[in-house]
């Protein structure tokens, strides 16, 4: 039966693919009356069991066998898995060998974020069912974009080695850290970037937002003197501040039957991990100068709003322009590409975030650095239940929409998680069902 | 000016490694191949510039395993088995398209799709997608010179 000629109580909306996400998914939405009894995101894309064939690898490896988790976000799973490791064999990366890295990361958010805002974002705000029609009626714009894109991907492969999966970092550092001139050589394309970034925050700034602002439980990193990206605590808005050797403590992955991907809560609460919960948890590490830009645009230093997740997005996307000029301004080669490793018995954690929220991994390792236990938990696998809290929230307050528009809106619920579900289990089907 | 070849997937997901499969062995034989790997915003620039382009991917319609598919990008957008199942994150279709509107799409294009049957962890493409590689290799090392003339191979499975 046709939506309109049933009774409102028995309305029933369902959309076979939900796309613009990366990876394998579907979602239903079982309505009762006015109300929504259950919501549940099936990530059905296979478990890829990298915990179990880490085992028996050399500790040496983890860096580049973890980088194949994700093409979107390799840089890390490698900085996240150096930093456990490194935490296990009691080493410390600094100086510029830590700034190299927090170069290659920047490169990783400034492409990723850049592809999400443009390509799997925007469409949904400006109408258009993708970004062909955006590029239809914009094509400056989209050229832009991938400018911008490119730029951080020229980063990754000038200290990656390579932009997909890059193959430079390891245990300790770099196999080869760049010549002074080689990384000048980006300064010019990236002031270009910073410009294209500063545009890019005031175009998406002036969109229109649904209204939507849960109770969010923020979690994010917090790095010392720096808006997070390579390390530091793990802290919420509700009082939680621990060293990452902690977050198992604290935070729980419990299997559900609709997804092969591991829900996770802290203290068997939903939280949020990502963008929103950095910007709100650090906006005082920003610049002064992004602050003030932040507040110009009507952001302010806290944004609850998460569909305006593309807004703090494209203010990332220029922090990461500018942190990126700021390291390549002040390098200078260290004396050698890393630090001597020699391995031992050991456990050791490690978090970063991943231009989609916290990603901690834990190893065990034998006395000759053989892995003997591996976990990792991605940050869609840690805002799945919160996607699915919002989407209850979503629906029940607006079950008056017209059944395409509510659809929509449901299918931009999820993408403003930029969900990776591809990590996550290591695509999207949306199903709305109203019944009496 | 010689055809520009560019290759699609993933390296780690079997089938879909097919494309890369096929670029290295390509290389090896002393020609140039565009790897764009999983990244489809990559082809763009693979494809600006070149005034005939031969695409390589993965696909899955429902075919045997190591069927070729053979398309050339006309006037509209390919058929929908090129975005049924694409695990990158805008598909070909949309990548072609948008190479369209932006004006970079080369007057000739070629898809060489090779059907798939495993999508799963691991390096190397299924027996049957490896034949159809091959037999596609050999094709396109042939006609590599010549440009206008695309590569067709001997699987007998060619779709236009």
């Amino acid at each position: 039966m046709d939506d309109a000629a049933k009774p409102r109580h028995t309305r029933t909306i369902r959309v076979g693919n939900l796309a613009r996400v990366e990876g394998e998914g579907a979602l239903y939405v079982r309505v009762k009356g006015s109300r929504v009894e259950e919501v549940r995101l099936d990530i059905f894309e296979p478990p890829r069991f990298f915990e179990a064939f880490l085992r028996g690898r050399s500790f040496a490896e983890v860096p580049d066998i973890t980088a194949r988790i994700c093409g979107i976000c390799p840089v890390a799973y490698q900085m996240s898995s150096c930093q456990a490791l490194e935490a296990a064999l009691g080493l410390e990366v600094e100086g510029q060998l830590k700034a190299l890295r927090r170069l290659l990361y920047c490169g990783e958010w400034i492409e990723s974020h850049t592809l999400h805002i443009y390509f799997l974002h925007l469409p949904d705000f400006l109408g258009y069912p993708d970004s062909v029609r955006l590029a239809q009626d914009q094509p400056e714009r989209v050229r832009r974009a991938l400018q911008l894109k490119k730029t951080g991907n020229e980063l990754m492969t000038l200290l990656g080695g390579r932009e997909i999966h890059p193959v430079n970092v390891k245990v300790g550092g770099f196999y080869r850290v760049p010549r002074k001139a080689e990384l000048k050589t980006m300064l010019a394309k990236l002031e270009q970037a910073r410009e294209i970034a500063l545009e890019t925050v005031r175009f998406v700034a002036g969109l229109d937002f649904p209204d939507l602002e849960p109770d969010y439980t923020f979690v994010s990193l917090s790095e010392e003197g720096a808006y997070p990206i390579l390390q530091g605590r793990i802290v919420s808005n509700r009082g939680l501040d621990i060293p990452v050797a902690d977050f198992e403590r604290h935070f729980h992955e419990e299997h559900v039957p609709h997804s092969n991907a591991l829900h996770a809560t802290l203290q068997g609460q939903p939280y949020l991990v990502g963008p929103l919960a950095r910007y709100n948890l650090n906006f005082d590490r920003l610049p002064a100068s992004l602050q003030s830009l932040a507040r110009e645009v009507g952001l302010g230093p806290v944004c609850r709003n998460p569909f305006k997740s593309i807004v703090v997005r494209a203010i990332e996307t220029l922090y990461a322009c500018e942190e990126a000029l700021r390291i390549i301004q002040a390098y200078e080669e260290p004396d050698a590409p890393s630090l001597p490793v020699v391995p031992k018995a050991a456990t050791g954690a490690g978090c970063s975030e991943a231009p989609r929220g916290i990603l901690y991994h834990r190893y065990q390792m034998d006395e000759k650095g053989l892995i003997t236990e591996a976990k990792i938990v991605p940050p869609t696998s840690q805002n799945q239940k919160r996607i699915e809290e919002d989407l209850r929230q979503f629906v029940a307050a607006h079950l008056e929409l017209p059944k395409p528009e509510l659809t929509l809106r449901c299918e931009q619920t999820i993408r403003n998680y930029d969900p990776c579900i591809s990590c996550a289990t290591h695509f999207l089907r949306l199903e709305i069902e109203h019944e009496t | 000016m010689k055809p520009k070849v560019l290759t699609l997937g993933n390296p780690y997901r079997q089938d879909d490694a097919v494309g890369p499969w096929i670029a290295q062995r390509l290389r090896q034989a002393g020609l140039e191949v565009c790897e764009v790997g999983d990244d489809l915003t990559r082809l763009l620039d693979g494809l600006a510039g070149a005034d005939e382009a031969w695409v390589v991917e993965a696909v899955v319609s429902g075919q045997p395993p190591g069927t070729l598919h053979v398309l050339e990008v006309g006037a509209a957008p390919l058929p929908a088995v090129f975005e049924r199942l694409s695990s990158h994150t805008i598909h070909l279709n949309e990548t072609l398209e948008l190479a369209r509107s932006l004006g970079v799409l080369p007057p000739r294009t070629l898809i060489y799709g090779i059907e798939g049957r495993l999508f799963g962890s691991g390096e190397e493409p299924s027996p049957e997608v490896r034949q159809a590689a091959e037999a596609l290799i050999r094709s396109i090392q042939a006609r590599q010179g010549h440009p206008g003339n695309a590569p067709v191979t001997d699987t007998g499975q060619r779709k236009g």
